[in-house]
């Protein structure tokens, strides 16, 4: 039976591991922003903006950590946009987000043109290595699947336990979801909700923007134009497929890099009689039955969306 | 040197653009003193705690507040922390708790040093225990709010004052959720604090609470303060009258004999999302030329009734009959062509189409008739004639019938559903708290309105949680509890507060 090989390969998980690891910075990204209250539809473009500039780091001479640093940064100021628009003057989240999806993909690509503008192979840096951590990568099936990993993946995976203890373990977990539930009993209790609000947004942007970073520095080794693709959007949706929860969310975006490594694999199998565009559609498909089967019991944080102002209640 | 006032408002004045909330209101408190805050909706008395507790910067005037050794020292104003630092803890009437946190979370949010790594709560719960102790105010610390009833939300926003070292204490309307019984244990509550030395202002329009339970009562209508009484030589007259400036008009009553069954619900049930939301058989009759009055604490179903009869929602089983017709199709069209007027709960969400003007608002239920359209077309010059009348006889005050309805006051705009909803002689008309958030004028308008119906000969089932306004107009009192309904024994408040609280059945 292939489609039991496949499953059962360990080349399929450390694949789908992969896959899934731009999604779980950008699905972390995201929850951290939807539980203050604010949804950030800049993430496409966070993403772009991420890839490009710790790509573009790296180029011109910093190292691989500077790279991230560098990418991270440039997600907290498109996120530093997104949170004065919406927190403070309040305007629609979604038109925001959306803009920034806009501005943050074209600066990248403004910015990737006017430094190499007559280049059509874009110059390649040294990406990543894969950790070869001894004794643990020789574990049988783990070790090819956890311990081949870049460190970015596991970057990721610290994030994911990080976000899950400040959120459940912390001061600053608790006032995070009450701004998200009731800005109101944060403001009575003498905290700042536009502080936590955008806070938020800029950490959660910054977070996006590793997502982007991976792209060019981990998965591949140089910057192309819509790279992204719609990476983000899904995102967005495996937010609600977590219902707002960590670990649920490193749960959608593995199941999502699990369908993503399927379909490659089973269409080099089936190739010949289903047409291709078939298999690429099939994660998204799935992840919108996902979606439907489980976003209807999600516990969407009450203010999201809905904007705060001081003085008005 | 100890000073025994804890408290001094001084001159605060507020405007809202051209509205005045608040003009140079003075008041003193006292060292373990219940001072009740009185007065109509829109007196301005929210206005002025909002000041004190720092959410809206006054304008002029100032406030002083005595430190833990009883020195006054002034307020820096419009800063909630300087507030909850000074030891003023504010108990809003809509509860600013988090649902999704414990109840000990909303307790200490805020109290916490946001950048540690870890939390260490056990210090914290025993200051907690000590406070539900000593108070009397118990709630479930671990319980996530959103879980918790009414009444335990409200002792977890006390305790979160308290737990604040709070020495003055604010409760802005605290009864209007409560049962009468809730009600008096938290006064009870409130009384041993007050020996204990807390300073408690209570804000309030239910004029036997405040007698009942205050040592000090302060009045203000239209931003000012009028009067200042010590509740001992107070009476409900001598308020009132400060409070309204003139006595309150009471509606004649006459005694009629009812007519035929006009709506008749047939073990009517309602499986909704939850709880809250669920009808158990429900059987009622109203008849032509009465008002049966349905009483109970909000939550309890009686919004899963009202939207039945209106047509929003489907009964599961049952039946509902108008005119001894059954209706065949749940929906808003057929139940208003059975002859239901529906004054909703939420007037300005349900009631009506605020960016729409007060003209086409008033003929938006009759878009059928042929005084309003021909062949499809609205017929503008009828809609404005229509509207002009129906202002004046029904003292629709605004900017005019051609404005955007949503610019009209609250009253005003009751004003204008009472208007389509008369002026279509419903057969049966379903008045869900219709005078909530009103002042004493238009609520006596809204009464007067259902009494001239009942007059007429409809049908009225006034749904409302104003015990005293049931008492007033009702016919006949019905009480909702958990979705069912429970006979009311007779017109005995606390015999029906037992059966809100679903203590007796």
């Amino acid at each position: 039976m292939e489609i039991l090989d496949i499953l059962l390969s360990e080349n399929f998980w450390a694949a789908a591991l992969r896959i899934a690891t731009p999604l779980i910075f950008g699905v972390l990204g995201a929850l951290i922003c939807e539980k203050s209250g604010v949804l950030n539809l800049g993430i496409e473009g966070i993403f772009a903006a991420g890839a490009m500039a710790g790509w573009m780091a790296v180029w011109l001479g910093a190292d691989l950590w500077g790279g991230l640093f560098f990418a991270a940064l440039t997600g907290a100021f498109f996120g530093l946009i997104h949170a004065i628009l919406t927190v403070p003057l309040g305007l629609s989240q979604h038109v925001s987000g959306l803009g920034i999806t806009m501005f943050a993909t074209s600066v990248s690509y403004f910015t990737y043109r006017t430094a190499l503008p007559q280049v059509s192979t874009p110059p390649r840096i040294e990406p990543f290595q894969p950790l070869d951590i001894p004794i643990l990568s020789d574990i049988p099936f783990l070790g090819t699947v956890l311990f081949k990993q870049t460190a970015m993946t596991w970057l990721a995976l610290f994030l994911v336990v990080l976000v899950w203890w400040v959120y459940n373990r912390t001061p600053l977990g608790q006032a995070l979801r009450a701004v998200g539930d009731n800005p109101d009993a944060v403001d009575a209790q003498g905290l700042s909700v536009y502080g936590l609000r955008m806070g938020a947004i800029v950490a959660g942007s910054a977070c996006m923007a590793l997502g982007g970073a991976f792209l060019t520095m981990s998965a591949f080794d140089a910057f192309f134009f819509g790279m992204v693709n719609g990476r983000g959007w899904i995102c967005i949706a495996l937010v609600i497929f977590a219902s707002w929860r960590p670990g649920k969310a490193l749960l959608g975006a593995l199941l999502f890099g699990a369908f993503d490594a399927f379909q490659v694999r089973l269409q080099t199998e089936v190739g010949a009689f289903v047409p291709s565009q078939v298999f690429l559609m099939a994660p998204y498909i799935l992840s919108i039955i996902a979606l439907v089967i489980v976003a209807r019991r999600a516990e969407y944080p009450r203010a999201l969306l809905t904007p705060w102002f001081k003085g008005q209640r | 040197m100890i000073n025994d006032t804890v408290l001094s408002l001084n001159k605060l004045s507020k405007r809202f653009g051209t509205v005045v909330a608040n003009e140079s209101v003075t008041i003193d408190l006292k060292r373990g003193e219940i001072l009740s805050l009185l007065g109509e909706n829109g007196a301005g008395k929210t206005t002025l705690m909002n000041m004190l507790f720092g959410h809206y910067m006054p304008d002029s005037g100032s406030i002083q507040v005595a430190d833990a050794e009883g020195n006054l020292a002034p307020l820096s104003l419009g800063h909630p922390q300087a507030a909850l630092n000074a030891g003023i803890g504010m108990v809003h009437q809509h509860f600013t708790l988090a649902e999704n946190l414990s109840a000990i979370d909303n307790i200490l949010l805020g109290s916490e040093n946001l950048f540690a790594w870890r939390r260490s709560m056990d210090t914290a719960r025993d200051k907690v225990k000590d406070i539900m102790q000593r108070t009397g105010l118990n709630a479930p610390l671990d319980t996530i709010v959103g879980k918790l009833s009414v009444g335990e939300r409200q002792r977890v926003e006390i305790l979160k004052a308290l737990y604040r070292d709070a020495r003055i204490l604010v409760l802005d309307e605290p009864t209007a959720v409560l049962t009468p019984q809730e009600a008096d244990t938290l006064f009870a509550n409130i009384d041993v604090m007050a020996k204990d030395g807390l300073s408690v202002i209570f804000i309030s329009h239910k004029l036997r609470e405040v007698l009942a339970f205050s040592h000090r009562i302060a009045v203000l209508r239209h931003g000012k303060k009028v009067g200042e009484i010590a509740t001992k030589d107070a009476d409900e007259k001598i308020i009132s009258r400060l409070m309204v400036g003139a006595d309150t008009p009471t509606s004649p009553r006459e005694t009629l004999s009812v007519g035929a069954p006009v709506l008749e619900l047939i073990d009517l049930s309602v499986t909704g999302i939850s709880a809250r939301s669920s009808l158990e058989q429900i059987n009622l009759t109203v008849y032509a030329s009465e008002i049966v009055g349905l009483a109970g604490i909000s939550g309890n179903g009686q919004s899963t009734l009202a939207q039945v009869i209106s047509g929003l929602t489907s009964p599961t089983s049952g039946r509902l009959e108008i005119d001894n017709q059954p209706v065949q199709k749940y929906t808003p069209a057929s139940l208003l062509k059975a002859g239901v007027g529906r004054i909703p709960e939420d007037r300005h969400h349900d009631g009506i189409i605020g960016a729409m003007s007060v003209a086409e608002n008033l003929a938006i239920e009759s878009l059928d008739s042929s005084d309003i359209q021909k062949n499809g077309f609205l017929r503008h010059q009828k809609l404005k004639l229509n509207a002009q009348h129906l202002s004046q006889k029904y003292d629709i005050r605004g900017p005019g019938i051609e404005a955007e309805t949503r610019l009209l006051s609250g009253g005003n705009i009751q004003k204008l559903i009472l208007a389509r909803v008369f002026e279509a002689s419903p057969r049966l008309i379903l008045a869900n708290q219709p005078t909530r958030g009103l002042d004493v004028g238009a609520a006596s308008e809204v009464g007067k309105r259902l009494l001239q119906a009942r007059q007429r000969g409809a049908a009225v089932l006034l749904i409302s949680e104003d015990l005293d306004e049931l008492l007033a107009l009702a016919d006949r009192i019905i009480i909702m509890h958990n979705g069912e309904l429970h006979v009311a024994p007779g017109r005995d408040r606390a015999q029906i507060g037992l059966i809100m609280a679903g203590e007796v059945s």
